[in-house]
């Protein structure tokens, strides 16, 4: 088995008030190699779900259910707490999309990407950690590494404390990476210096990511096969390249409603939702 | 119209914006494109005077921005912000959001007023009753917009008005605000750091960086790509 990831018919659901469930995530299946694979939906599509019953981080009270789903040939299903604890951050990565929720307030960005570098190699010296830190923050584009290492997360912006939580996740070297929209906080700029670090990263070490993104654009230029997900159903599944040539009337009608720098100035067409999408 | 001449706004000792000029026209859609911290935001709150620390002169339709009570720029200019999930009152139902600014104004036929614009953005007199939680982000979207034109301006601010919805639910938005400029006349200032919908909302633009104003430049020439800095470009080509 080649893949680095394989999940087949994924459920994740959510009890209501009554007590009944509904379901956010209805039946996903994928399967990822060494590759950039991109999720794209709208908000409540499920697609940061899925990512995060892959990492084993959903919220307690999320009721899941999945046929099988592997991770480099082991089987995530019956894997016990520990092991999946073991897995996250050394082999499986998550960035997260807002950085002011994800680092912790009251410690120096450097000394959290040091400790994210010290649990995985409990020998490593205080001096060699902090040097792999500060040499992580520059390979994030970060321009004065030793400034930025003892700065804490209020002090830093949103392009820079995400290029900060990108170091602490990249400086163990996952073979998987979900990136849950990585840039969306970033400006146009910065977000292609970051996505190239990430590119070369799945390059250089045949990493596996997950990109989940809302940005159909983003996504097409850099992955190189996408998932398209609405209502909790993967609704298609198609290389990059050919996103513009999609069939499903959703991704035809999300790729129609973008404004485009050369577009025609009559009003956007809008989408108008068929219920028997999310039936499928 | 906005005139803004030579307008610098300093936060202790680093400068927002330095020695900023320029003049939105009457009906215009004018564009404000850069980086965060480029200072765009700053140059809004500074013409709605919610930092009032700032050197230069600004116009709001020939009233001295400093020299002008709050109330009566109030019904001069409005600002709709990013996130309608921060800029509505979360134990206010949405009629009394709307209602608000004119009840503070002493305004005639509050109710009335209420349900007209609430069918005006689309949502209809039955959203009155609902809390902001009830609904979706463009839905509160929709709230925000009401309640900045609930006191008739001729001016409306917009600090990426739609960066934090969906993209079906952000062309559903644009729409709106492009007929609300037709039928009832309105300027619009823009702040955006998405390029493709700038270009499709606004006659003029004008690019900012690090505190200071790049270029300015008008839909046609944004197009034609007729753009004189460097920066500029780079932007048009990230994007």
């Amino acid at each position: 088995m080649s893949s680095l990831v394989d999940i087949d018919n994924l459920r994740v659901s959510f009890r209501q008030d009554d007590g009944s469930f509904t379901e956010a995530v209805r039946g996903v299946s994928l399967s990822l190699g060494r590759e950039k694979l991109g999720i794209v939906g709208e908000s409540g599509s499920g697609k940061s779900l899925t990512g995060r019953a892959l990492l084993g981080v959903l919220p307690p009270y999320a009721r899941m259910s999945v046929e099988r789903m592997s991770f480099d040939g082991l089987d995530l299903t019956s894997a016990t707490p520990r092991v999946r604890r073991a897995l996250r951050g050394g082999r499986m990565g998550m960035i997260l999309q807002d950085p002011k929720f994800s680092l912790n307030p009251v410690m120096q960005v450097g000394r959290q990407i040091v400790e994210a570098i010290r649990i995985g190699d409990r020998r490593i010296s205080g001096a060699a950690a902090r040097k792999r830190a500060l040499a992580m923050l520059e390979a994030v584009q970060i321009r004065e590494p030793e400034r930025v290492f003892g700065l804490y997360p209020h002090e830093l912006s949103g392009g820079m404390g995400q290029r900060v939580m990108i170091a602490m996740m990249l400086v163990r070297e996952p073979d998987l990476l979900v990136a849950d929209e990585p840039t969306s906080a970033l400006d146009v700029t910065v977000r292609t210096q970051v996505l190239s670090i990430l590119d070369e990263l799945v390059t250089r070490r045949g990493m596996g990511l997950i990109l989940i993104s809302h940005d159909l654009n983003l996504v097409s230029r850099f992955c190189d096969r996408v998932l398209v997900m609405y209502a909790g159903h993967v609704v298609e599944d198609l290389q990059a390249s050919h996103l513009h040539q999609a069939t499903h009337p959703y991704t035809r009608g999300l790729l129609a409603c973008l404004p485009s720098i050369d577009g025609p100035l009559t009003p956007l067409p809008t989408l108008n939702r068929d219920a028997g999408w999310a039936a499928s | 119209m906005i005139e803004i001449e030579h307008l610098t706004v300093r936060f202790g000792p680093s400068i927002a914006v330095r020695d900023v000029s320029l003049t939105v026209r009457d009906g215009e859609s004018f564009g404000l494109v850069g980086e965060s911290g480029s200072g765009k935001s700053t140059l809004l709150r500074s013409i709605m005077n919610l930092n009032r620390d700032w050197d230069g002169r600004i116009a709001i339709n020939g009233l001295d921005a400093h020299a002008t009570p709050r109330k009566r720029l109030a019904r001069e200019i409005q600002m709709v912000f990013q996130d309608p999930y921060a800029s509505l009152h979360p134990r206010y139902v949405v009629g009394e959001q709307i209602a608000e600014p004119m009840r503070i104004n002493r305004m005639a036929d509050i109710e009335r007023r209420t349900v007209e614009l609430l069918e005006l953005i689309g949502l209809g007199a039955k959203f009155r009753f609902r809390f902001p939680h009830e609904l979706s982000g463009g839905q509160r979207q929709r709230v925000s917009i009401a309640r900045a034109l609930a006191l008739e301006p001729k001016i409306l601010l917009l600090d990426e008005p739609t960066s934090a919805l969906d993209v079906s639910i952000q062309a559903e938005i644009l729409n709106l605000l492009n007929r609300l400029r037709g039928e009832l006349g309105l300027t619009f200032v823009i702040v955006s750091h998405d390029l493709a919908v700038i270009s499709y909302m606004c006659d003029r633009l004008a690019v900012m960086r690090n505190a200071e104003l790049v270029e300015t430049l008008t839909r046609e020439a944004l197009r034609a790509r007729d753009i004189r800095s460097d920066y500029t470009r780079a932007l048009v080509a990230a994007s």
